[in-house]
């Protein structure tokens, strides 16, 4: 499956949900927030909520900032 | 002293310095830092993870959630929308509904886009969210927030990263006396002790430091220098200063002098 993960294309992805798609990214699901097509998804859903084809997908954490940052 | 513990929607914190954790040198600087200056409420921002590099550290491995309240932002973001979808996410990545709401609405100065503020403040309160928004020295725009449903207000002293001080002092004396119930924290321009000892000796609640302590010559010293100053000030506030005078008054008796 292709994906476009933070703005950027990944091609050829095996998962087809968004908890699968943290495993084979190997990132931890204790500290992220994911966000597909715009949509916050709920950590409790990670499993139900299919990826399809081009989807948009937005995976953040916290990082170091105060204020104003850039 | 003991029971002046400063308290928010139930949320008890134990210092009344808050700090960020950007311009920091590493991970293990910024966790230095933040031990030393007392703070438990720490600021950070909500950014893309590295999906390339995964052996990038996290900061939560510096900055445990367990001993620490963390508080997002949503740093650089100028309108209500990107706001509101950086809230939602960090509330998703995070432990508590806690969001130190940013809009910004001019690059140069950072000042905050307080129309878009007050929209993000409504919609956010709404769901849930405690909110502290970044507002500028406005009394006006305090009480709206505040009705809008803030949790507390933030105003700038200066500038964002400025290190001028308060430069309206008198505008944050009436939002303290004034205008809201709620919490204030001075947010932005402090730049080094007297200027946190003097935002705590107008009466503010706390206040929020990143620059002030990140980019000092050596931020460990001056993180230790704003604990002293927010607690210095405080207790001023609390002690109440004398009043100012023209004229000398004598401290020492005339009576027994030859």
């Amino acid at each position: 499956m292709r994906l476009i993960i933070n703005g950027e294309i990944v091609e050829d992805l095996k998962a087809t949900n968004v908890s699968e798609l943290l495993e084979e990214l190997q990132i931890q699901t204790g500290r992220v927030a994911v966000e597909v097509n715009m949509q916050v998804i709920k950590k409790t859903d990670y499993e139900e909520y299919r990826l399809s084809e081009g989807d948009s997908v937005e995976i953040v954490n916290f990082v170091g900032g105060g204020q104003g940052d850039e | 002293m003991s029971d002046d513990k400063l308290i928010i929607r139930g949320i008890e914190f134990r210092s009344r310095l808050w700090v960020g954790t950007g311009k920091y040198r590493d991970f293990e600087e910024t966790k230095r830092a933040i031990e030393i200056s007392g703070a438990d409420m720490v600021t950070v921002a909500v950014r893309r993870v590295n999906v390339i590099d995964r052996k990038s550290e996290n900061l939560l491995d510096y900055i445990d959630p367990k001993i620490y309240k963390i508080l997002p932002n949503t740093a650089g973001c100028y309108n209500v929308e990107d706001a509101l979808r950086y809230s939602r996410l960090a509330r998703e990545a995070g432990v508590s509904d806690m969001i130190k709401l940013e809009v910004i609405g001019d690059e140069k100065t950072l000042f905050p886009d307080t129309i878009g503020l007050l929209k993000a403040t409504e919609i956010l309160a709404k769901e849930g969210f405690i909110v502290f928004p970044y507002t500028n020295d406005d009394p006006v725009m305090a009480k709206r927030l505040e009705d809008a449903g803030a949790a507390a207000v933030m105003p700038l002293g200066a500038p964002i990263g400025s290190g001028l001080g308060v430069r309206n002092p008198f505008n944050i004396r009436i939002i303290i006396e004034t205008a809201v119930k709620v919490p204030v924290i001075v947010d932005a321009g402090v730049g080094t002790a007297s200027d946190a000892a003097f935002a705590m000796e107008l009466g503010c609640d706390a206040v929020l430091i990143n620059t002030g302590i990140a980019g000092a010559k050596d931020p460990l010293a001056m993180a230790a220098a704003m604990k002293h100053a927010v607690l210095a000030g405080r207790l001023a506030y609390k002690a109440g200063r004398i009043p100012k005078k023209l004229y000398a008054t004598a401290s020492s008796p005339l009576e027994g002098m030859f």
